[in-house]
């Protein structure tokens, strides 16, 4: 066991672990598009990131490929992190505004502008299809190819590859293929529509809980 | 990092084949890297074609289509592009009658650009068939280019001007 302090907290977790682990283990709340459980960490999409190390010296990390390790100092949601997330949801939301997943994730932190120039990518490199294909179903049928802002998923040879089972796995796991509502106006970056249609529910559930997350009357109120 | 950590990351990364220096081989055999002889690296050494082909794609110096017999490579890296290589990659590629980044139509020459070759005290630096050649003038090109268009000459784009 390796004994760290995380948000204030002295936990004590399992080494070997990552500090995602850690915190999701504990019930802390970290956003990521390239995890999964059942895959290696990548560390992509850099929504996990943490601030790690003592104040005034730390630096950002990302959770899902950090060991703990004894003795560390984490932050999970410090000033410092959620800016960092916030920016990088607004980067995800120019580039795939497309995506039910990054949608979600950007009304939850509360994005609700995009000041980069809008692109409508398919794809946010996330390398979880490729991850899923070849350590799950071993076919390695498709891959990365290319480089730099030419780096794209592919196969090889752009030929169907003749490991692929059409398991439809990469499009199961993928975070952008889920398309977002067509709400009123679906060319917009930041979708966000619902909150201008009637709110679902006002006054009726004075004990009930409500599950939505996030609500849109909840929203429209100015409750969060 | 510690060591269980690597260890999950890259569980079937733990036999190295040497991917780089076998694509290597074969691009000093074949001049280029071709799709028969990349499947065949797959089934000998029971790496999957995708992460080859990762690799061939990623590194501008493997070339997965044809290239011409004659290599010249122009660096256009910072010092190169100060003391003029715009100048003599024009003028290279209007003597062999091949854009950058192109093979010539009989498969004689191909033209590069590189960003840096490393050797920028001799700045601009051009690189014919393996061999260096520094502070290179557009005037200087015709002479350079001889070695490979001498006994060719009067055929095809490198013919005299």
């Amino acid at each position: 066991m390796v004994n760290l302090t995380m948000n204030g907290l002295e936990i004590a977790f399992e080494k070997g672990a990552s500090l995602l682990e850690a915190a999701r283990f504990f019930g802390i709340e970290i956003p990521t598009l390239c995890y999964n459980e059942g895959l290696n960490p990548y560390g992509a999409c850099r929504l996990c990131l943490v601030e790690v190390g003592a104040p005034g010296r730390s630096r950002l990390v990302s959770s899902c490929t950090y060991p703990v390790q004894p003795g560390l100092i984490v932050r999970t949601h410090s000033a410092r992190v959620l800016k960092a997330r916030r920016l990088l949801l607004e980067l995800y939301l120019a580039t795939c505004p497309s995506s039910k997943i990054i949608q979600d994730l950007a009304s939850k932190h509360h994005v609700t502008r995009v000041r980069f120039k809008q692109k409508n990518e398919e794809c946010i490199l996330c390398g979880l299809c490729t991850r899923y294909c070849a350590e799950q179903m071993h076919g390695h049928a498709i891959g990365m190819v290319g480089r730099g802002a030419e780096r794209r998923i592919g196969s090889a040879f752009n030929k169907k590859s003749e490991d692929c089972r059409l398991c439809g796995g990469c499009s199961y796991i993928c975070p952008a293929c889920q398309a977002r509502c067509q709400g009123p106006d679906e060319k917009s970056a930041v979708c966000g529509a619902c909150l201008n249609l009637a709110p679902p529910c006002l006054d009726d559930h004075d004990d009930a809980m409500c599950y939505l997350d996030p609500c849109a009357a909840c929203e429209m109120r100015g409750e969060r | 990092m510690q060591e269980g950590m690597i260890e999950r990351s890259h569980p079937f990364r733990q036999n190295g084949i040497s991917l780089i220096s076998q694509l290597q081989q074969i691009q000093q055999e074949h001049g280029w890297l071709p799709e028969p002889e990349l499947r065949r690296l797959s089934a000998a050494t029971g790496e999957p074609l995708i992460e080859i082909y990762r690799v061939a794609t990623f590194y501008k110096s493997f070339s997965l289509a044809p290239r011409g017999r004659h290599r010249v490579t122009a660096c256009c890296g910072t010092a190169c592009h100060v003391r003029g290589s715009a100048g003599v990659t024009r003028e290279i590629s209007k003597l062999l009658g091949v854009k950058p980044g192109g093979t010539s139509a009989d498969g004689r020459y191909s033209l590069e650009t590189v960003n840096c070759l490393g050797a920028c005290a001799l700045a601009p630096l051009v690189v014919v068939d393996g061999e260096y050649h520094g502070n290179i003038t557009p005037a200087g090109t015709r002479k350079l280019l001889k070695k490979i268009t001498g006994p060719e000459a009067g055929n095809g784009a490198a013919a005299e001007r």
